[in-house]
């Protein structure tokens, strides 16, 4: 008798931890950002929101790619969430190569990438695209900046010559001469240098490379991981901030926008005569001098990573959502249409400069727009 | 044994004894004399004083004891301290993980930390909360129960009830192999096979599968365990009567041997609760709250705690969230093994 | 679990009692006895399916990748996987488990049998069972949150020591120290020591407790001291436990993935230093290039987990032929 009863009352205790569960999903909410709107630090909460279009757009929007557009996106999230609150937009920042490997495999929306698809995945892409294909747009072009952490040292400038020494491990210590001839006036410390790389491959890492080969003398094969030997590294943009901050000596390469306190960004002396410094405007500059290289919609770029254009920053990236021309997901098609048309839109780029980006500019903007609103 | 009467300075049977204090009153001189040391040749690294304090220590109460209480006694005194040492030592590190969790994890952790999600605060902001990501677990890891206890306890009664002979043996060894298995490969294994193979695509569901894996030798081997305690009285009493062997497994066996059933799933359940690596390659990850564990993205709570850490870019508010998450984490699963222990001395076999 | 204090009247249980009665049931062919029987059968046999089919899908999404590969698999200092073709190997990554792994057990074992003897027999005992009691929770303290403490806390204050190495035993050249941030094999040897410090403690403190009370009474009444006591019948008594209880240990370390991802520096090369970041385990490279990895690089990393479930599979059989042998000499279950 003892037993059943026992039996019964763990019944009982069963059906009531269940009961809880179920209770517990209908009590919490998602949070909408109002408690902190005032006071972050993102700045992006002061941006118009009064132009977006939800059209008919609504539920769930999964996205996945590129962690360097990463903050940009919060930023947009935020804002088009504001105005259309029928819309989720999940973008999981796990890498350009795995976005890319959901988008084809029909799991997201849309994909963020660091750099464009390559043929094969074109091709690859006309299975999710039911009678078309996927096309890069580029979306979000920023500076790659040079963070270092070297107390007492407020500006400091560098060129293409000695960043690929001081990544490859040749220069190590931060009162070497190279970078004193550099930095006049300067009081350079006996520090040693502690240079920071990506651990995973990144289109950061891609592009940064790019220019030390084209402006520098790298002599390792630029392209997403790490050629180099030596240093030290850390996982995504956001470790190498992180590291950086915390270690006297680092400097290590990333998006502007993850330059915060307890760090500074290099300065970089171009072909032209005036060091430029890694700002949103001086990486538009290139970035408006890119050559489109995609054929049709699709709008892929090719960046100069050795300018002489003065103020022009040498080093920048550009990333791009990719989606499909035709054959987008009819229940997603709205939201998607929708929340690209406001991100390439004249108030969505206009948040990007504060969150550490650069704005389209132009002819590639309009371009962009033209292929948004053609999107079925 | 001769040893102990070579002490021949005192006609007493036992020997020389030195004092309670002396330990104490070794450390302090010790301490005292390796501090003195490193100010007077100029060291300034803290481990240097330690070490040189260690190294006196040793020598001082090998020395005094050796010399008033016989080698024996000295050795002896040597390896309790260094057993106290070993305490300590292992002391200084498990307190810290607390203590800072603790200390760390109250700051943003209350009610409106644990009833929202993270919505659209971006990572680096203060806000947002980890209501997503405690749906996302508890879904989980209910749903890998689901799974893994009946499967586990019938293999336990199999094992102890039926089995013999070739394929027990068989079961037995790989259960134990497979309690080894890291769990980022049960994490692949699910990505190969259900992922990549059947596309099924990423959900909460596709966690919980790695995390039954995971799950099921612990609850066999426990379950084997608590059947095998079941007294065979018991068993051949009912198995007299004429009950059928089935209903004796469910009707006798299995009620006696409950308490402790009940306690190796809560332990286990404690066990995966806290996996991470799975969960990275199966679940994806959302900020916002997905109650439905078959479709769509879901959190869980340890892949919060590693993305706060690995997406702040350093910011204290993304550090704070993530050691809230862990006190949140700690606790659930602390309440889970004291609830379970509870449970085990409650309905203790024997006490019948 | 102490079973001798649970069942004082039952004769001391077979270890299988089951089979006792199997044979009066053997004939029983009542639908209910054949249905339970197909049900217990099917759940061990799902489990032995479940264990194959892993290995299956592991390798064969391995060998899809691996005819690819222009390195050599074993010796190839590179993980190069999305590119055409791939070039890839886990030479750094087999040394990076493999020594990280021995660092934490060189750590973890001595002051794991430290704590467990301080338990067992020479803690105060208002002392020792609350004692082992928050040890046995720190057990289940999760993987992530000892990489929270490791990356947060344990790394800024390694500093200091690895200093002092680098001072007194860099010319060893195993601790010399470039002077990088302490993110190292060396710190995540320490990380999981500390993390499987509370098993080993556990499994050892069981152990030791089980040791015979005769044995040590015996030596004491021979007029031996506790050390003597504990080097003369406790030690030789718990060996095989201890020795099976640091391959539990060892398992999860050679497993661990969130904890090493934190707080190490990954490169893809081998470096005589310890302290110098750099180098990479299984785990950890599988969680931070999985990331980035297209299809093909997927499969590399797959082939990669199929290595450490292969090393894991090695590690828990010894762990288990030990704990066979353990069973046939141990005085309590003869």
């Amino acid at each position: 008798m003892k037993l059943q009863r026992m039996n019964r009352r763990a019944l009982a205790l069963g059906a009531l931890a269940v009961s809880g569960a179920l209770a517990l999903t209908a009590c919490g909410s998602d949070d909408t950002g109002d408690k902190n709107s005032s006071g972050n630090s993102s700045g992006a909460a002061s941006a118009p929101a009064g132009n977006i279009k939800c059209d008919d757009a609504k539920g769930q929007l999964q996205a996945a790619g590129s962690s360097a557009q990463k903050n940009a996106i919060d930023a947009w999230v935020k804002q088009y969430t504001a105005a259309c609150n029928g819309v989720q937009i999940n973008y999981n920042a796990n890498g350009s190569g795995a976005g890319i490997t959901n988008f084809l495999q029909g799991q997201t929306a849309f994909a963020g990438s660091d750099s464009a698809l390559k043929p094969d995945e074109i091709t690859e892409s006309k299975k999710v695209c039911s009678g078309g294909q996927a096309i890069d747009l580029p979306m979000v072009g920023g500076p790659i900046a040079v963070g270092y952490n070297v107390p007492g040292v407020d500006t400091l400038i560098l060129d293409a010559k000695t960043l690929s020494k001081i990544f490859n491990s040749e220069i190590t210590n931060w009162n070497d001469k190279a970078i004193a001839a550099l930095n006049p006036g300067v009081k350079l410390p006996d520090l040693k240098i502690q240079a920071f790389h990506r651990s995973d491959e990144s289109g950061t890492t891609d592009n940064f490379t790019k220019y030390l080969k084209a402006a520098g003398d790298w002599q390792y094969e630029p392209g997403k991981s790490w050629k180099a030997k030596g240093g030290q590294s850390a996982q995504g943009s956001s470790g190498l901030a992180q590291q950086v901050k915390q270690t006297e000596g680092a400097i290590s390469y990333f998006e502007l926008s993850y330059v915060a306190d307890g760090m500074k960004a290099v300065e970089i002396k171009t072909a032209a005569a005036e060091p430029v410094a890694a700002t949103t405007e001086n990486a538009s500059k290139a970035i408006g001098a890119a050559k489109i290289v995609g054929t049709g919609n699709d709008l892929a770029l090719q960046l100069d990573y050795n300018p002489s254009t003065p103020g022009a920053y040498p080093i920048s990236l550009v990333t791009y959502e990719i989606v499909c021309d035709k054959g987008n997901k009819a229940d997603t098609l709205p939201a998607v249409k929708s929340f690209l048309t406001y991100i390439a839109s004249e108030d969505g780029q206009s948040i990007l400069s504060d969150a550490g980006y650069a704005p389209l500019a132009g002819d590639i903007a309009t371009k962009v727009r033209a292929a948004i609103a053609n999107l079925s | 044994m001769s040893t102990t009467l070579t002490s021949k300075h005192r006609s007493t049977l036992r020997g020389g004894h030195l004092p309670k204090w002396s330990p104490l009153a070794i450390i302090a001189g010790s301490v005292a004399a390796g501090l003195g040391i490193s100010a007077a040749a100029g060291l300034h690294s803290s481990i240097q004083w330690a070490l040189i304090a260690a190294v006196v220590f040793v020598v001082a109460t090998y020395g005094i004891a050796a010399k008033v209480e016989g080698r024996r006694q000295a050795k002896d005194r040597i390896a309790t301290s260094l057993i106290w040492v070993a305490f300590l030592l292992a002391v200084i590190p498990l307190a810290s993980l607390v203590w800072e969790t603790v200390k760390r994890g109250v700051k943003v952790f209350d009610v409106y930390f644990l009833t929202h999600s993270m919505g659209v605060v971006a990572d680096t902001e203060p806000g947002g909360g980890i209501y997503h990501a405690i749906i996302g677990t508890l879904e989980q890891v209910g749903l890998a129960s689901l799974i893994a206890v009946p499967i586990g306890v019938l293999t336990a009664i199999y094992l102890v009830e039926y089995g013999k002979g070739k394929l027990a043996k068989a079961i037995t060894f790989f259960v134990d192999v497979m309690t080894g298995i890291p769990s980022i490969v049960a994490g692949l294994f699910i990505l190969s096979f259900w992922i990549l193979i059947l596309d099924m695509g990423y959900s909460g569901f596709a966690g919980s599968l790695a995390l039954s894996i995971l799950m099921m030798p612990v609850v066999v081997r426990s379950t084997e365990e608590m059947l095998k305690l079941v007294p065979n009285e018991l068993r051949e009493a009912s198995l007299a009567l004429g009950v059928p062997k089935w209903r004796t497994i469910l009707k006798v066996v299995l009620p006696t041997s409950i308490g402790g059933i009940t306690t190796g799933v809560m332990l286990a359940v404690a066990r995966i609760t806290g996996e991470t690596a799975p969960m990275l390659l199966l679940v994806w990850g959302t900020n916002f709250i997905n109650n439905n564990p078959f479709e769509g993205p879901q959190a869980s709570l340890p892949l919060y705690i590693y993305q706060q850490y690995a997406n702040s870019s350093g910011a204290n508010a993304a550090y704070d969230r993530a050691w809230a998450a862990a006190l949140a984490l700690i606790a659930f699963v602390m309440i889970l093994n004291l609830v379970a222990r509870g449970i085990a001395r409650w309905k203790a076999p024997s006490q019948h | 679990m102490d079973i001798s204090t649970h069942t004082p009247t039952a004769p001391p249980p077979s270890p299988r009692p089951g089979q006792a009665e199997n044979r009066t049931v053997r004939g029983a062919t009542r639908p209910g006895d054949r249905i339970f029987l197909g049900l217990s059968r099917g759940s061990g046999i799902a489990l032995l399916l479940i264990m194959a089919s892993i290995a299956v899908f592991l390798t064969y999404r391995a060998f899809k990748v691996l005819p690819e590969d222009t390195g050599n698999f074993f010796t190839t200092f590179e993980w190069n996987t999305n590119v055409t073709p791939p070039d890839f190997g886990i030479a750094v990554l087999v040394f990076g488990t493999v020594v990280s792994s021995i660092i934490a057990m060189a750590l973890a074992v001595p002051v794991a049998v430290g704590i467990a003897l301080f338990l067992t027999h020479y803690a105060p005992r208002r002392l020792s069972g609350p004692i082992a009691y928050v040890i046995d929770l720190l057990a289940a303290v999760p993987s992530i949150v000892y990489g929270l403490w490791g990356a947060l806390i344990l790394v800024p204050n390694l500093d200091g020591l690895y200093g002092w190495l680098d001072d007194y035993l860099g010319w060893t050249g195993i601790f010399d120290w470039q002077g990088g941030a302490p993110r190292s094999l060396l710190t995540v040897g320490i990380l999981l020591a500390i993390m499987i410090l509370p098993i080993i403690t556990n499994v050892s403190r069981e152990v030791f407790r089980q040791v015979p009370r005769m044995h040590e009474e015996a030596a004491l009444a021979l007029g031996a001291t506790r050390w003597e006591v504990v080097r003369m019948s406790v030690l030789p008594f718990g060996r095989s436990g201890v020795i099976s209880a640091s391959m539990l240990g060892l398992g999860r370390a050679l497993g661990e993935t969130i904890a090493v991802a934190t707080v190490l520096s990954p490169t893809f090369e081998i470096k005589a230093s310890l302290l110098d970041p750099g180098g990479g385990t299984f785990a950890q490279n599988i969680a931070s290039k999985f990331g980035e990895a297209t299809e093909q690089g997927r499969d590399a990393l797959i082939a990669s987990g199929l290595v450490l479930f292969v090393i894991t599979l090695l590690v828990n059989g010894a762990a288990r032929l030990i704990i066979a042998r353990r069973a046939e000499y141990s005085g309590a279950n003869a």
